[in-house]
């Protein structure tokens, strides 16, 4: 996993900004992060829905659901959660041959 | 003659393959070539190993670092299972979903090199073209990854 950014070194410097700089780490981290899984030409949609089901335990109905959005729309927000969260997402979905990306909500 | 499904799955869980030695010896080169392609940085893998962040190089190139081997290992691991079950009737779940993921990367790979596009009709490549023999073996592959997933969700 990429290690986030590691507020203690911030900490240790000695300004009047460090509270400041510390809140604003804070701000950044909780923002969710999302992962998206853009359209493709290659992989099969029966393909891409058995992927969703698999990786995220949603429902054929809701899997079949966000395989029509990226198909339809280009892109579709398949998960989301914490940036480890989302980098391990992105790293399964990877490794299934699907293209997707991840970036902070907001 | 009824048409035969080329994978179901069996009472026991495993799964029942019924393919042709014709295919089969379509697919025993696959692994090798794919292995050696891996073994390089060919513009054909860009869809295996994709950034993982729009427009933000410092985190792909950390995300690249920390995942790309892994990444590169499980594409090879699953490459040896197809290997070792090439001529297997029956395979485990395990296997089958070895089977699935390498016959993907064959088609993202084939699938980058013919730069296909949705709307590509099955005689778009015509039968004289040097691309001939690729665009069926990219539709062979199709098809057996077709049946693959309905294999696993008739489960």
């Amino acid at each position: 996993m990429a290690p986030t950014a590691a507020p203690a070194e911030v900490e240790t410097v000695d300004t009047g900004t460090v509270e400041e700089t510390v809140e604003e780490r804070a701000t950044e981290t909780d923002r969710p992060w999302i992962v998206i899984v853009w359209n493709d030409p290659i992989n099969l949609m029966g393909y891409v829905t058995w992927v969703f089901q698999k990786l995220f335990g949603y429902s054929r109905a809701k899997a079949t659901k966000l395989m029509l959005d990226v198909h339809e729309k280009g892109r579709a927000v398949v998960s989301s959660g914490n940036r480890e969260k989302c980098e391990l997402d992105v790293f399964r979905l990877h490794e299934h041959g699907l293209w997707a990306t991840m970036e902070q909500s907001g | 003659m009824l048409w035969r499904r080329r994978f179901s799955r069996t009472r026991r869980g495993d799964f029942a393959v019924s393919l042709p030695d014709a295919e089969r010896e379509l697919l025993r080169g696959l692994p090798t070539q794919l292995r050696e392609l891996l073994a390089t940085e060919d513009p054909s893998l860009e869809r295996l190993f994709p950034p993982a962040y729009l427009n933000d190089d410092e985190r792909n190139a950390e995300f690249a670092r920390l995942m790309h081997m892994e990444l590169l290992g499980k594409r090879l691991a699953t490459l040896d299972l197809l290997e070792e079950t090439l001529d297997a009737d029956r395979l485990t779940e395990e296997q089958i979903l070895a089977w699935l993921g390498s016959l993907n990367d064959t088609r993202l790979v084939i699938g980058t090199i013919l730069d296909v596009s949705e709307d590509m009709e099955p005689d778009a490549i015509a039968d004289d073209d040097p691309r001939f023999p690729m665009w069926v073996l990219y539709h062979f592959l199709s098809g057996l990854v077709g049946e693959i997933v309905d294999a696993l969700d008739r489960g």
